[in-house]
């Protein structure tokens, strides 16, 4: 049998095309992406057919867990530190410039006020490891309820200091109802009787059916 | 000036003939494209598409001088969600059959869907009136003006004195994932007119005794 000849050709082959594919892609996702906050609890939204979408700014989210706790979030630095200081004041706790600084920086957080002058001066590992403390002492989630309502203060001083808010509530499909409808009576009680309800997307046919 | 070496064509004689090393064009690129694939799929995997939608939800006004809008009983339907995504509802409000249902396609859909046909009939009647006309409207100012006459249509067939009224109460044990698919089942439905009610002793004693 003849001996079979294989063509010598060079094993690099030419990448650029590849590369410039790579890059492109690599530019536009480094464009187009939005870096998930930091929250301090995983919250699995139910779905919904719903179709408007929240706006990106001047939202105020209440986050409700499966355990029934609460958290909460505004945007905006310069609010943020004008409600800090506002709720320092109501609560007589004093809040240092550097701290005021750190909160307006922060995204969601949910624990009593007093707790807070704890957590603001922690580096971000020390933070989580705080949560697990409070948790363990039952003081996890900001307390809402008719003697230490603390939640509807900052309702209230975060409309004050913004008052072009959208409230939206953000809550697991598993957490219990009746966390959330204590949750909007709340807001009722500080005349918000317009909101939302943050859903993920409808993916199957018929969600409803699990 | 600089002498920039040109690299061949000239002959200066042979004394100072500097040749520059020729290197091959080709550079490896390995390292470089490994960083950028290795970049690629950080981004593809942090990114997040799509934003969460929302449900907007109107709440009546906590006044009470205000008096709240009187409605027929044979209109009103009470849909009571507790554990286990188990759904009770009845109709009318004296001597109320209780009936048991669940979140599936054969459930509270199919309930829902019987009884509001005739709104659901109205409402796909005036979308055929108006489809034609969107279609027909050149400027877009134009198609704006009538898909806002068109919801404005619906929005009288469903707010109807005489359309189903959802009274949607919950016992403590109800998820909120229960609720949110309900207000996502009004919509589906076309009900217009529903909100959400505190649930009453008596029918929390009317559902105990039915588990």
């Amino acid at each position: 049998m003849p001996k079979l000849k294989m063509p010598r050709s060079s094993p690099s082959l030419d990448m650029t095309p590849m590369v410039d594919l790579a890059f492109l892609l690599v530019t536009f996702f480094m464009l187009t992406t939005q870096f998930r906050a930091d929250e301090p609890v995983i919250v699995d939204m139910p779905s919904s057919i719903a179709e408007i979408k929240i706006p990106e700014i001047d939202v105020m989210t209440i986050t409700v867990d499966d355990k029934g706790q609460v958290f909460f979030n505004i945007d905006g630095k310069e609010t943020r530190a004008k409600v800090l200081a506002k709720m320092g004041e109501k609560y007589k706790v004093n809040f240092t410039p550097d701290e005021i600084k750190r909160f307006s920086i922060i995204t969601s957080f949910g624990m009593p006020i007093t707790e807070l002058k704890n957590y603001l001066p922690k580096k971000e590992l020390e933070r989580k490891a705080l949560y697990d403390v409070i948790q363990i002492a039952g003081k996890k989630g900001i307390p809402y309820d008719s003697l230490n309502n603390q939640l509807s203060d900052w309702i209230l001083q975060s409309r004050y200091a913004n008052p072009k808010f959208r409230i939206a509530i953000k809550g697991d499909g598993n957490s219990p109802y009746p966390t959330v409808k204590k949750v909007i009576e709340i807001l009722q009680k500080n005349k918000v009787n317009k909101f939302n309800l943050i859903t993920g997307m409808e993916t199957g046919a018929a969600p409803a059916a699990k | 000036m600089s002498d920039v070496d040109t690299g061949g064509g000239d002959d200066h004689g042979k004394k100072g003939k500097k040749r520059a090393k020729k290197n091959s064009t080709k550079i490896d690129m390995t390292p470089m494209v490994d960083l950028a694939f290795l970049l690629l799929t950080f981004f593809m995997l942090t990114t997040t598409f799509s934003k969460p939608n929302a449900m907007e939800i109107n709440m009546p006004l906590k006044d009470p001088t205000i008096t709240p809008p009187k409605i027929a009983e044979s209109t009103v339907m009470t849909i009571i969600l507790s554990d286990k995504n188990k759904i009770y509802y009845y109709y009318g409000i004296t001597d109320p059959k209780v009936e048991q249902t669940n979140f599936g396609p054969d459930g509270i859909r199919k309930v829902l869907l019987k009884r509001n046909k005739t709104v659901i009939d109205a409402v796909e009647k005036i979308r055929k009136e108006f489809e034609p006309k969107i279609e027909a409207a050149t400027e877009e100012k134009d198609e704006k003006a009538i898909e806002k006459e068109m919801k404005v249509a619906m929005n009288k067939v469903k707010g109807d004195k005489n359309s189903t009224m959802v009274l949607i109460k919950t016992d403590d044990m109800a998820k909120y994932k229960n609720v949110v698919d309900i207000l996502d089942e009004m919509s589906i439905c076309t009900v217009g007119k529903y909100a959400l009610v505190d649930i009453t002793p008596v029918e929390i004693e009317m559902i105990k005794n039915l588990k």
